[in-house]
């Protein structure tokens, strides 16, 4: 299905534009989609295809009430492969289309060149429809109840997952040795030596203590990880008693949490860096005159917050302009942040010209936490009039608390942090010596919303089918939650 | 580890596949509806006392806040994490209270997680789910009126019409009717060419069909007893009877009756409100019922439904005198007789089981209740609508006949 002439025309035109300034993509390829369907593609989050289950149904309802096509949208509606696939309102105009392929390109560079994304499955389009397949199969076999409920309990954890280790390898090689961990140990490595003076060598003495010490770490290696995990999900399909065909849903539902985790750690930069293109490419190279005002209005739609509230996206291109300005002038490094005449700082300019290459090269290295920590001034904050806001459990409202920048850095950072997710930790797959499993929260200061916090361990729970632990602070207490069967859990301060 | 292979499985046509996806979307969605049926249902005692419902209108669609839905997972408690905004402000400044949250107001729109699930449903689908959680039977009309509607059946043709009602089969058979009898039609190259004379049109008549139609007597004690919590409660079962009766019938008109010692009929927005100091002589209600019954309502013409709330703290000497109106005009004559007895503390709640006692077995159509508080709205709706007679439950009086 290829585009009319008119839009072809357009996309190759904007195409050559965005090569021009020197942005690297994969192949575009745009399709046509009526409202309906972009719901649609919506609700999938980008893809066509998804494995059958209710919460596609769930977004789909939510996203026809809400949908503002926005282009902080777009997002979501060009996705991550080769070639790069990507949607268009029928209902757009022209200058709304040719808007959107400049954002494409932009997104799609994006998703080429960042770092994060280098691992990512640049054939996702078919995997996920590899992936509908395999489950459909499942489900004619074993039924859709069970394989719902299944999936039910992987959505459950689906986000546990080490977000930093997106860029390594996804398979580490088996920890264990294959040996027997009850078995004990009977034979260690004598040192080589002659058998008349392999007394002397390696006396009884050495072996033995040898011995004890080989059944010692063999002990210690009986508590598994032998390093705190973060990836629970990993951890649950090497060592969960489930059957081989739910570990194949596991295991299915975690590679597309690590397909999609590079993209819930870079929005913001991503966004921004789409916004910044279109921006640039529409004002200097493709606006006619005529045109200029709907785009300006076009652009102000899309890039406008709820007074007070923070547009994420507009964060992200401010940032990249601010950098841009600060490259370009040279405001950055030991002598600019010592001065201290603010005179001086505002009109600091050493006419550098460097701002340019710094995007392409954050674009390319940084991920939303890096780019707030490293980027984030105490000017731009009070520039762009940013704070942070509280809820007071007295006046039941939230409040600006603060603006200082410090403080609306951290908090910045802190939502961030892990794309949002608490931090939780495999400590011990063989706790009490029972194969119990323990789970740690990192408390960084806020409490776990408790209700979903037993279900989803109850969840975890139904896969080890032994008892699960989690500890984790509430109310200042440090608190372990346990789960011993279904209706029995057990809550303890310690 | 083991992982299939990707089997050459390819995206279907449709440059990024779209096209089987409408099939896809679909049966997710109705899968999911589904579910929220179920929750729904579940749930049944905490929606029907929702007052944004009460009043509206059938196909309204109401937006509900559906829990339990979302997936849980290992989340924060989001109300103590704040969030980062922009814009003017002093520190202190209030942005807005909890649970005035719009669409741009979650965290920072770019967060996980934040959304509760609202989903829409039409009120007629709800009172839908009432029916079938509660086993509620269809109401049977006794009587069709001679109010009729007509609708228009097309069951006639004619030569002249709009070309909309074109009947293509009868003018193409006319076509090769005529082309046979003279002559032009050729085996050998069958083209049948209809000419204007040939064209055939649907045509309609009106059909008569027997309306049936439904009044519904809404009948409440607003003696002084009656306080403004048991006159809620009779509000939100009142609402559910009616529209779980409006969904069988195509005309439904109400009448309101209020009493104290005294009986007169208001309109609906009154019938909530009224509060009278006297004292209580439900006989008068039933009285005016009867009345309007005999002069507006024939029974041939009208299918009769009459509900009676009270805290059953009628005047001792007037119970006869109400037992004999129900027994003799009302509970002949209705299809349904309901009683609802709230609870108040300065009631004696006798009424109810001197009902009982006195009809019990008698009527199918007698149904009685206790409405204890807005938790038993549920049972109360199954009590009334339900399928057994039940009265027999009522049927012992209580420990002392105490005030």
């Amino acid at each position: 299905m290829s585009l009319p002439a008119e839009l072809e025309q357009a996309r190759k035109e904007i195409e050559a534009i965005a090569r021009e300034y020197g942005l690297d993509f994969f192949p575009l390829v745009f399709e046509l989609v009526s409202y309906k369907q972009m719901n649609q593609l919506a609700a999938y989050t980008g893809f066509p295809i998804r494995y059958p289950h209710w919460r596609w149904g769930m977004e789909y309802e939510r996203v026809r009430k809400s949908y503002t096509y926005g282009l902080q949208v777009i997002h979501e509606m060009v996705i991550n492969n080769n070639p790069c696939y990507a949607y268009l309102l029928s209902s757009n105009t022209l200058l709304e289309h040719k808007i959107v392929m400049a954002h494409v390109c932009a997104h799609s560079d994006f998703f080429k060149n960042n770092q994060w994304f280098a691992h990512t499955n640049r054939k996702m389009l078919d995997e996920m429809a590899n992936h509908s397949v395999r489950i459909q199969r499942y489900i004619e076999r074993y039924g859709w109840e069970r394989v719902e409920s299944f999936i039910d309990i992987c959505l459950s954890i689906e986000d546990m997952i080490d977000y930093h280790a997106v860029h390594v390898k996804r398979y580490p090689p088996e920890e264990e040795d294959g040996e027997d961990p009850e078995a004990p140990v009977l034979t260690v490595p004598k040192l080589p030596s002659k058998s008349y003076l392999d007394k002397w060598v390696n006396p009884p003495e050495f072996l033995e203590e040898l011995r004890r010490i080989r059944q010692r770490k063999k002990q210690e290696r009986r508590k598994f990880p032998s390093r705190p995990e973060k990836d629970l999900l990993l951890f649950l399909i090497q060592h969960a008693p489930i059957e081989e065909w739910q570990r194949d849903i596991l295991a299915m539902i975690r590679e597309e949490s690590y397909y999609f985790a590079p993209q819930a750690m870079t929005k913001i930069l991503n966004e921004g860096w789409a916004s910044f293109w279109h921006s640039k490419i529409m004002t200097e190279r493709v606006l006619k005159d005529s045109e200029v005002i709907d785009y300006a209005d076009h652009h102000a739609a899309v890039t406008a917050a709820a007074p007070g509230m923070l547009n994420p996206y507009k964060l992200g291109l401010e940032l990249l302009r601010d950098i841009k300005e600060r490259w370009d002038k040279g405001r950055f490094g030991k002598e600019y942040e010592e001065c201290d005449d603010l005179a001086m700082k505002e009109a600091w300019d050493k006419n550098l010209g460097l701002g340019m290459a710094k995007l392409f090269e954050v674009r390319r290295v940084h991920n939303d936490v890096t780019f707030i920590d490293t980027f984030l001034t105490e000017e731009f904050v009070r520039k762009h009039k940013l704070f942070v806001y509280e809820f007071n459990r007295y006046t039941g409202a939230y409040e600006i608390s603060s603006r200082d920048f410090e403080t609306v850095k951290q908090k910045l950072l802190f939502l961030l942090t892990n794309c949002g997710h608490p931090i939780i930790w495999v400590m011990d797959g063989n706790y009490h010596n029972r194969g119990e499993l323990y789970l740690w929260h990192q408390h960084e200061g806020i409490d776990l919303r408790w209700d979903f916090a037993i279900e989803t361990l109850k969840n975890i729970h139904s896969l080890w089918k032994r008892p699960v632990h989690l500890e984790t602070v509430k109310s200042r207490r440090k608190v372990r939650l346990s789960i011993y069967d279904r209706d029995r859990f057990q809550e303890e301060v310690l | 580890m083991n992982q299939q292979p990707t089997n050459g499985q390819k995206a279907p046509a449709g440059a990024g596949g779209t096209d089987k996806m409408v099939e896809r979307i679909e049966r997710d969605v109705a899968r999911f509806r589904d579910i929220v049926k179920g929750k729904i249902k579940q749930n049944l005692r905490k929606f029907i006392t929702n007052t944004e419902l009460i009043g509206r209108q059938g196909k309204t669609i109401v937006s509900i806040p559906v829990p339990q839905i979302e997936i849980p997972h290992f989340t924060y408690q989001w109300r103590y994490v704040g969030g980062v905004g922009q814009g003017e402000g002093e520190e202190g400044e209030i942005l807005w209270f909890e649970g005035q949250e719009g669409e741009g107001q979650r965290g920072a729109g770019f967060l996980p997680g934040f959304h509760p699930v609202e989903v829409e449903i039409t009120l007629e689908e709800l009172v839908e789910l009432l029916g079938e959680e509660l086993e509620l039977p269809r109401l049977e009309p006794k009587s069709y009126g001679q109010m009729q509607s007509e609708k228009p059946r097309y069951k006639s043709i004619r030569r002249v019409g709009p070309e909309s009602l074109r009947y293509f089969k009868r003018t193409f058979r006319q076509a090769l009717k005529r082309q046979m009898l003279s002559g032009t039609y050729d085996h050998e190259n069958p083209v049948i060419i209809p000419i204007h004379d040939d064209f055939r049109y649907r045509s309609f008549e009106y059909e008569p069909q027997p309306e049936s139609k439904a009044v519904i007597f809404f009948m409440m004690d607003v003696s002084g007893s009656m306080g403004d919590e048991q006159k809620e409660i009779v509000r939100i079962t009142a609402f559910w009877i009616d529209q779980w009766i409006r969904r069988h019938y195509r005309g439904v008109e109400r009448r309101y009756i209020v009493h104290d010692a005294a009986a007169r009929e208001v309109p609906e927005e009154l019938f909530y409100r009224l509060r009278e100091s006297g004292g209580t002589k439900i006989s008068s209600a039933y009285k005016l019922c009867a009345k309007f019954i005999d002069e507006y309502y024939p029974t041939t013409e009208w299918n009769i439904y009459a509900f009676h709330f009270s805290d059953g703290d009628n005047w001792e000497e007037d119970d006869a005198e109400a037992f004999e109106v129900l027994d003799e005009k009302l509970l002949p004559q209705v299809n349904l007789f309901g009683y609802g007895q709230v609870h108040s503390h300065w009631g004696t709640g006798r009424f109810l089981h001197d009902l009982a006692d006195e009809f019990s077995g008698d009527f199918e159509n007698l149904r009685l209740t206790e409405i204890r508080s807005k938790d038993y709205i549920l049972d109360a709706i199954r009590n009334l609508l339900g399928k057994q007679p039940n009265s027999e439950p009522f049927r012992q009086r209580p420990q002392s006949g105490r005030a």
